[in-house]
């Protein structure tokens, strides 16, 4: 006996309400520029210069203690906040950490390097036996370098893709596919802004691994729905690609799942460092997964695809396409 | 029907036993990393102790000793980037050409008149000539000092440039000699930040130019950023001034000649210096911390003998006077001369701790930095954050790695555990290969690790549901297995090659994290592409060979 997420045979109308999935993506799509219009992302220091300790206390760590301290150095904006790992109990972390950051108080390029050694000292002092876990520390003229990168990366990334379906498919794919991983990376902005996550490197990353699986799913259906359109020529483009997303829904689920149960236990037990990454990542699995379906291939159905492909494919561009078909 | 040529066959399971034997080694990471050092220690002629050959044992000497490296996030230590400023150096370059254009333009007095230095932006030089009329002979006096720099594209060019504004002539540097001149400062830079960092004997540290003018430093197990800046921060510009006045006024009024620089622990204390300094730390051979006659911390030093000469000279006719110990615009101490100190040696006494001493010691016997720097970012990363991480990762990785495989197992039955068993070669490789080609692991980087074991089923998943199609359109299990492979080859390929275009973007863009993740991505594409296409093929292969089952189940 077999685990089947999927029954043997689906024939499920995937495009019966497209006009209402459609809206729904354009909907959360508005929704998450006007959250990053009105409140903006919660950029780490990375992206926003600054400084940030991890400390850690023999005894459980009193917050308004540490305030007090940082608050006699005259430090500008800090904020203190306390980290708890719910998974501690089985990895065996550090107890008692607490996260300082401390915000980049003139325009001066270089960081402060005497504002870290003064803090160290002065809580030191106060909390005899502190550990400082982890000091990080970003001079605004690297953090606009890294912001810059950043979305030159996610932008460069996404017309490698484009481009490369192109060369593959027909537009229309690309424009259906495109279409996707700008509602994936649009919807996992959006949801960072709303939870105000830290904002920062990682979930660059995180963001183009995205756009990797995500495109990853849609050319698995696209790659099907090309076989099925030379396959039955005179059947509606909308059965054949309601045929293509029925035959590889086992294989989307089944990829979905092994890779939500890697990135889950990487959430609960990778510990805080990476949690953000895997927050993103576990949002970005879900919504490229939705995205393949209900948008691209939505967006291909709406754009119609020409029909008159050859009996063989032209050899031009597509020289791996068949090598076996 | 699943013919597999038996030179493929032995060459994929070489490959996978490399992978193994490669992987090998991280997974008793303590060990031969001990018997890697003892190795490293007896070859650069030590004596071997009882510890060394016990550490060597551990390991044996013929199997593959490569280890993957752990990044600082992993095993704790310090990073820096610096931004080195490259534009100091052509203020001091026009700096030392004033009295070249001086000298030139005085021959020329009768025709250009007085000359006058005029005080202006750092990256200029300007000279007021009393006759405007003679400016042209008066830039082609200067033009004559400037020489050739040889570069690939600007040829002719000179290295400084000379123009007439006004009654002022202007020296500036040429293009192609400050790019020269920031190549040049960098390399020293470097070599300068090696050397202090060397001199700390810390362990494998990284010191890298990043783009035009930074440099960035990573010293595993250093305990903080702060103690790795205080070493490579300071320029560390010893010098050695004549004192002509002492004064409490900062703003007093200094002539060309002469420096006004401030003392350096009495607050509002400034000594008026002449400029030219009587000897420099360039000219330092050696320098210790010791204690001065009442037993408190300080630095002694040697002068070379051209040092040493003009410092016995000057002290045998200074006696009585004070001279200034300067280092970076700040004077240290200002001493009188009791009597003439032969020999070239000396001692810098201040108000040092016995740390401090130490570590002025270290910067002077490694010299100064050509130019000052500028911190950009600093990281910390303590030991025991690092021991979490690879904890967290560790048991992240497994339990990741067990649900997967008891997942395809469950789904796939021996065709699942075929795919497990790719699974755990798959990983084996991405080890391998990063040991092989000397790139680090990070978190990012297991992240990544993890992540592929979760898509590295994905292209054993595309076959097995194909060959289940093609089960169901009752072909023979043969045939089915065969076109499964076939048909699921496009889509694997697509899939694969535009996750990988993402991969390298990672790479070529990102920095530090998002390379780090990059690189396992990468790897791991690469990896799971052969091990789904060749390895569990195989595997299928054999069995069925083997086995040449009427039917199968998938």
């Amino acid at each position: 006996m077999r685990l089947k997420l999927v029954p043997e045979q689906t024939n499920f109308d995937f495009f019966r309400h497209s006009r209402l999935t459609l809206g729904l993506s354009g909907l959360l799509i508005v929704v998450s520029l006007v959250l990053f219009a009105v409140q903006g992302l919660n950029f780490g220091i990375d992206f926003r210069g600054g400084t940030m300790i991890t400390a850690a206390t023999e005894t459980e760590p009193d917050v308004g203690d540490y305030r007090r301290t940082l608050g006699a150095l005259d430090l500008g904006d800090f904020t203190v906040s306390r980290i708890y790992d719910p998974a501690a109990e089985i990895t065996g972390s550090v107890p008692n950490q607490v996260a300082i950051r401390i915000e980049q108080t003139d325009d001066d390029p270089a960081i402060q390097a005497d504002v870290i050694v003064q803090v160290k000292a002065a809580l030191s002092e106060t909390f005899p036996g502190i550990r400082f876990l982890q000091t990080d520390s970003v001079g605004a003229k690297v953090s606009g370098e890294l912001v810059q990168k950043g979305v030159l990366a996610i932008v460069l990334a996404v017309a490698a893709v484009l481009f490369y379906i192109w060369l593959r498919f027909e537009w229309q794919f690309s424009v259906g596919a495109v279409a996707a991983l700008v509602h994936d990376v649009i919807l996992t902005i959006g949801v960072f802004s709303l939870v105000q996550l830290e904002f920062n490197l990682a979930i660059i990353a995180a963001i183009l691994t995205i756009v990797g699986y995500s495109l990853n799913d849609t050319v698995v259906v696209f790659d099907r729905v090309r076989e099925n359109l030379r396959r039955y020529k005179q059947t509606p483009l909308r059965d054949v690609l309601n045929m293509s997303i029925n035959e590889t829904l086992s294989r989307t689920m089944m990829t979905s799942v092994t890779t939500l149960l890697a990135l889950g236990a990487l959430y609960v037990l990778g510990g805080e460092v990476i949690r953000g990454f895997t927050f993103a990542m576990i949002w970005g699995v879900i919504v490229g997964t939705y995205s393949s379906v209900f948008v691209a291939s939505a967006i291909l159905l709406r754009l119609d695809v020409k029909r008159d492909w050859d009996k063989e494919e032209p050899k031009s561009g597509t020289s791996f396409a068949d090598v076996d078909a | 029907m699943l013919q597999y040529p038996t030179w493929k066959k032995v060459l994929v399971l070489l490959i996978c036993l490399a992978g193994i034997v490669f992987t090998l080694p991280n997974g008793f990471y303590g060990r031969v990393e001990q018997a890697n050092d003892a190795r490293a220690a007896l070859e650069a002629g030590a004596a071997p102790t009882s510890e060394m050959t016990a550490a060597l044992e551990g390991w044996p000497g013929f199997l593959p000793a490569t280890l993957v490296n752990l990044g600082l996030d992993l095993r704790g230590g310090a990073h820096v980037l610096v931004e080195v400023q490259v534009e100091d150096v052509y203020a001091e370059r026009l700096e030392a050409l004033w009295p070249e254009v001086r000298d030139a333009l005085r021959d020329l007095r009768g025709q250009v008149g007085t000359i006058r230095r005029v005080e202006t932006t750092p990256g200029e030089l300007r000279v007021r000539i009393g006759e405007q009329a003679a400016m042209n002979a008066a830039v082609d006096a200067v033009y004559g000092l400037t020489q050739p720099v040889a570069t690939l594209t600007g040829a002719g060019a000179r290295d400084y440039e000379v123009r007439a504004d006004g009654d002022e002539l202007v020296v500036t540097l040429s293009e192609a000699e400050k790019t020269a001149t920031d190549n040049r400062t960098m390399e020293q830079s470097l070599e300068i930040i090696r050397r202090r960092v060397d001199e700390t004997g810390t362990r494998e540290p990284t010191i890298q130019r990043q783009g035009e003018d930074r440099i960035l430093v990573q010293v595993p197990g250093l305990g903080s950023a702060e103690e790795l800046l205080a070493i490579i921060g300071q320029t560390a510009k010893l010098t050695f001034h004549a004192v002509e006045q002492v004064t409490g006024e900062a703003d007093a009024q200094t002539t060309g000649g002469n420096l006004l620089f401030p003392a350096m622990d009495q607050e509002g204390v400034y000594y008026i210096l002449e400029r030219r300094p009587v000897v420099s730390g360039e000219q330092l051979v050696d320098a210790q911390p010791g204690f001065d006659q009442n037993g408190r911390p300080a630095v002694t030093f040697r002068f070379n003998p051209a040092g040493g000469r003009a410092f016995g000279n000057f002290t045998a006719e200074n006696i009585g006077q004070p001279f200034a110990i300067v280092l970076d615009e700040q004077v240290i101490s200002a001493p009188v001369i009791q009597s003439h100190i032969p020999g070239g040696s000396g001692i810098i006494t201040g108000n040092f701790s016995l740390e401090e001493s130490t570590r002025l010691a270290i910067l002077l016997r490694a010299g100064a930095l050509p130019a000052e720097i500028q911190v950009l970012e600093q990281r910390t990363i303590g030991p025991e954050l690092g021991q979490d991480s690879i904890d967290a990762g560790r048991i992240a990785s497994l339990v990741a790695f067990v649900a997967v495989m008891v997942y395809m197992a469950l789904s796939y039955g021996l065709f699942g555990l075929f795919a497990n068993l790719a699974l755990i070669l798959n990983v084996a490789l991405i080890f391998a290969l990063l040991a092989i080609i000397g790139a680090t692991l990070t978190l990012p980087g297991i992240a990544g690790i993890v992540l592929t074991i979760g898509m590295a089923v994905d292209a054993n998943v595309l076959i097995f549901e194909r060959i289940r199609e093609e089960l169901k359109n009752s072909r023979g299990p043969a045939r089915a297995i065969q076109l499964g492979y076939e048909k699921a080859f496009s889509a694997i390929v697509d899939a694969n090659i535009t996750t990988f275009i993402a991969a390298v973007i990672l790479f070529a863009i990102g920095s530090g994290p998002v390379r780090g993740f990059s690189i396992t991505l990468g790897l791991g594409i690469m990896t799971s592409l052969f091990t789904a296409l060749m390895v569990t093929r195989l595997f299928v292969s054999m069995w069925f060979d083997a086995r040449r089952p009427k039917t199968i189940e998938v």
